[in-house]
């Protein structure tokens, strides 16, 4: 039963991740990010990772994706706008870039041993995520947190001419 | 799988399904009988009378209306996202409900995560909005999308950080332990609800939840005197039946969590014989979600909009900075306790 809602919410991300580049209108391709994301979603499920799915829903399909879909509403771009021509030097970096990363996650799960399935309950609790980030990853976690802060000051900044 | 499709386990489940779905659906049904029969009182008018007695076989002459009615598409709409938006803002309208506790057993599942999934739902119901605005390609549904769009993720902020306050006291984000937490009594007759103890989350709550379910005095998002009906101005039909179903809902939704996380859900004095005790919880449940229904419907007939600007400047000046306090504050008592 899991392995065949996993396949079928993985071919799902996976067709939504291909759709967003193929289709020619920005707003149909947001609309595929979304499905990708909440595709994503129900495999953190599958994961016993309850916590980490909701969250991903919340922050990127409920807020983030919201944001892509007001803006788009908001320019209005015609149908089939077609930039690819200024962008054409990409696809000579972008090939290589790509099977790099391909490469990078290959090894990865090479390395990865195949025996965590008893531990995903008590990892994917959300006391269990707030214990780790408040004790191992404290540092990774603050600094983050700043990183963020800056980054809102910034658009603030660049938002506002004169404070 | 074949094991488990018959055994009575998943019967049960099936049984709650359509209990609640049901319930639920004809509950939403008559919320537009409630609302029109209030709003009429309070303007000094009779409401639908004409229907069965009261006009309470309105809501299925209304029905039927919608089934036989033209369902109208725009001719420079974008067919799919046009036919797709009311099933977006009705399908996450309606998935919520799995997750409330109507009672101590009557609940479809009891997720850990209970709370944060039903915010996670909610905020998918904005593009129900968003894309009817858009594909109808006409001004008034695309200012009306925009307004709303902005509202929506404005008012979710301060909603789900006036939700902490309770999650730190509770230690829970499973609906049904927050419920348990808030049986018994303290000294004997005050009833141990979360109210007593997050006042401020709970003001800041319900004037957010007014504005995610674009209600008065927050419905900018339809203001009939400026975008004639807003984000579905142009749809007709059961398709507009749809997003007013979803409204519903989404007011079902918002005061069944407000009676969860302050008013101690189902929790209520238990008297009587058994049979009465196996439905008492689910009648104080109803009986609390129902208060909070009149107070919208209520404030709906009584309150005048507020000007656009006013509610993103209330939004993010006065209703973040006070949840964030109170966030603080009770953080710090609930360190130092």
């Amino acid at each position: 039963m899991i392995q065949i809602l996993f396949f079928f919410f993985a071919a799902l991300a996976v067709g939504a991740a291909i759709n967003v580049l193929v289709q020619k209108h920005v707003m149909y391709s947001a609309l595929s990010l979304i499905l990708m994301l909440t595709a994503v979603s129900v495999l953190f499920i599958l994961l016993k990772a309850d916590f980490l799915a909701v969250i991903q829903v919340i922050v990127y399909a409920g807020a983030i994706m919201v944001l892509f879909v007001f803006v788009i509403m908001l320019l209005n771009l015609p149908e089939d706008e077609d930039g690819a021509d200024r962008l054409r030097w990409l696809k000579f970096v972008g090939i290589p870039l790509g099977l790099f990363f391909l490469v990078l996650v290959v090894t990865t799960l090479w390395n990865v041993e195949g025996s965590a399935g008893t531990q995903q309950q008590i990892v994917g609790s959300p006391a269990a995520i707030g214990q780790s980030l408040f004790t191992d990853f404290l540092l990774p976690f603050e600094v983050t947190s700043l990183l963020i802060l800056i980054a809102l000051m910034g658009a603030v900044v660049f938002a506002k001419k004169d404070l | 799988m074949i094991e488990y499709l018959t055994s009575s386990e998943f019967v049960v489940l099936m049984i709650k399904i359509l209990v609640i779905f049901g319930g639920v659906m004809g509950a939403l049904a008559y919320l537009s009988w409630l609302e029109r029969k209030m709003m009429a009182r309070v303007q000094m008018r009779p409401g639908p009378t004409r229907v069965g007695p009261f006009g309470l076989l309105q809501p299925i002459a209304d029905g039927l209306k919608f089934l036989f009615k033209e369902d109208v598409i725009p001719t420079h709409s974008n067919k799919f996202l046009f036919i797709a938006a009311p099933v977006v803002s009705l399908v996450p309208a309606l998935l919520s409900f799995s997750v409330i506790p109507f009672g101590p057993s009557l609940q479809i599942t009891d997720l850990s995560v209970g709370l944060l999934f039903i915010f996670a739902i909610t905020s998918l119901g904005v593009y129900g909005i968003a894309l009817g605005g858009w594909a109808s390609n006409s001004k008034y549904p695309l200012m009306g999308a925009i307004r709303s769009s902005a509202q929506m993720i404005s008012y979710e902020l301060s909603l789900t950080l006036s939700v902490v306050g309770v999650l730190m006291i509770a230690n829970t984000l499973s609906l049904g332990e927050l419920v348990a937490a808030q049986q018994n009594t303290w000294l004997g007759i005050i009833p141990r609800w979360n109210i007593f103890l997050q006042p401020v989350a709970f003001v800041v709550y319900l004037i957010s939840a007014v504005a995610e379910t674009n209600r008065l005095p927050f419905d900018l998002a339809e203001s009939e005197q400026e975008l004639v009906a807003g984000w579905h101005t142009e749809y007709s039909s059961m398709k507009f039946a749809m997003f007013m179903l979803a409204e519903y809902a989404n007011i079902v939704t918002v005061s069944a969590l407000a009676t969860i996380m302050f008013f101690g859900g189902w929790t209520g004095p238990m008297f009587g014989p058994e049979l009465l005790r196996m439905a008492l919880p689910t009648v104080w449940f109803l009986l609390k979600v129902s208060i909070f229904i009149f107070f919208y419907v209520l404030m709906r007939a009584t309150v005048p909009r507020i000007r656009y600007d006013q509610l993103m400047r209330f939004g993010w000046k006065v209703l973040l900075p006070i949840s964030l306090a109170n966030i603080v504050v009770t953080s710090f008592i609930v360190a130092i306790s």
